[in-house]
């Protein structure tokens, strides 16, 4: 039998779970977006050296599961003197995957902007700095956008993970719940729910989002 | 207590790898099983089918596989079904890499212009026969880069077993870290080895990735 009513005294130990997965993914959303940029442009623009060193980042990255990347840096950074809480611990780990997967993704659209769009620039004036953020970067954008906010949404489910670490988000209170009182069925599957709630409700937010930054298509 | 040389890490986690290999292949044949028979579903063009396929997708790559795991190892067991660490994780692991593909899969078959399904039913070809003769052996083409792409979210996919005790490599490498307390040594190991795993399908990925892009 599902007794799913034990759960509603422990409400509070999955809000407060659910706010710290609100908060890492938000934080690592921007902070992995802006490093995937970096490391685009360099792959994409940069000399052959910095070129060589984010492809070897991506592929490390790309190529390794996230809880042994989270795993080598909670326990294996310590080794060689840098500590780290749970939390700057996962912090980092996420920042570090959301950045190498946008890395490759962000790169395809930087790769899709027409080469004679860069000499136009180059002929009016521009310089490399402004013809990246006003002739490239929001075309590149536009056009990978659903790629790239569909990985953050993998990267969000993916910090599930975390709780490995004690870190106290939504799966660290599911778990938490079924040690005291032996639900894990319902547990399980109403956190596995309010996970699948985060995913739609970041989908619509990042369309919201969308529809605001690349608002000029529809004026022109 | 027991000293670990670095031969003894080495076999152990090899030892460990032959798991995670045995646990992705288990699991990306059971996907790709489901896969096709959803993607059979979907084709049929029948709503009600169409609306299972889409409320399935939907559930398994909304919900992070961690969960599915915890669901079906400890919430089976709680509901009186007994499963075990391996039976759970070949589950959840089928489910989570049969999402994905019907995903991948769908677009293959999407980007198949429409006519051709048309111009069949004109021939008089049934609907098997259209996909069989027709539909398949194109979109096999295009379909064989990204699936051979996610085989390595497959075998990442694997080290979630680790957390519901089920040994193998990452499992391994947190009790190798645990007896010998050199977690830089053995999770670099750890890292390498998925590594070497991973690194080469992705290679190829890309290679049949260009090799199709360019017959086209």
């Amino acid at each position: 039998m599902l007794y799913f009513s034990d759960l509603l005294q422990y409400s509070d130990v999955f809000l407060s779970g659910l706010k710290t997965t609100v908060e890492l993914t938000v934080l690592t959303t921007i902070l992995g977006v802006v490093l995937g940029t970096v490391c685009a442009t360099v792959r994409q623009y940069g000399n052959r050296a910095s070129q060589r060193v984010v492809s070897v980042y991506v592929e490390l990255i790309r190529n390794t599961p996230f809880i042994v990347q989270l795993f080598f840096i909670f326990f294996g950074l310590p080794a060689i003197g840098m500590m780290l809480s749970p939390w700057e611990a996962s912090m980092i780990a996420l920042t570090i995957n959301l950045g190498a997967y946008s890395t490759e993704i962000i790169r395809a659209g930087l790769a899709s902007i027409s080469k004679g769009q860069i000499e136009a620039a180059k002929v009016l004036g521009l310089n490399f700095r402004q013809t990246l953020t006003r002739v490239i970067f929001v075309p590149a954008f536009e056009k990978i956008y659903p790629a790239l906010t569909s990985q953050c949404i993998i990267v969000m489910l993916g910090s599930a993970v975390i709780s490995q670490i004690s870190v106290q988000d939504l799966t660290y209170a599911a778990n938490l719940v079924q040690s005291r009182n032996f639900r894990a069925f319902e547990s399980y599957f109403v956190t596995a729910l309010l996970y699948l709630g985060l995913s739609i409700l970041l989908r619509f937010a990042f369309n919201a989002l969308g529809k605001r930054l690349f608002a000029y298509r529809a004026s022109n | 207590m027991i000293e670990f040389s670095n031969y003894d890490i080495l076999r152990n986690l090899m030892f460990a790898t032959q798991w995670t290999i045995l646990l992705s292949l288990a699991a990306f044949i059971g996907g790709t099983t489901v896969a096709l028979t959803l993607t059979a579903m979907r084709l049929t063009r029948n709503p009600a089918m169409q609306r299972i396929v889409r409320v399935y997708v939907e559930l398994f790559q909304g919900t992070p596989l961690l969960m599915q795991m915890f669901l079906c190892f400890f919430g089976l067991s709680m509901l009186g079904y007994e499963i075990s660490a391996w039976g759970a994780a070949i589950l959840s692991l089928t489910l989570f890499t049969s999402a994905f593909l019907v995903e991948i899969w769908r677009g293959c078959i999407d980007t198949l212009p429409k006519g051709q399904w048309e111009a069949s039913r004109c021939l008089g070809l049934s609907f098997l026969q259209t996909l069989r003769h027709i539909i398949l052996p194109q979109a096999i083409r295009v379909a064989t880069a990204p699936t051979v792409g996610f085989s390595v979210q497959v075998i990442k996919g694997t080290a979630l077993a680790s957390v519901i005790g089920f040994v193998e490599l990452t499992k391994v490498g947190t009790m190798l870290n645990n007896a010998t307390f050199e977690p830089f040594k053995i999770f670099t190991l750890v890292a390498l080895i998925y590594f070497m795993l991973c690194y080469p399908l992705s290679l190829y990925s890309k290679h049949l990735e260009k090799k199709f892009n360019v017959s086209r």
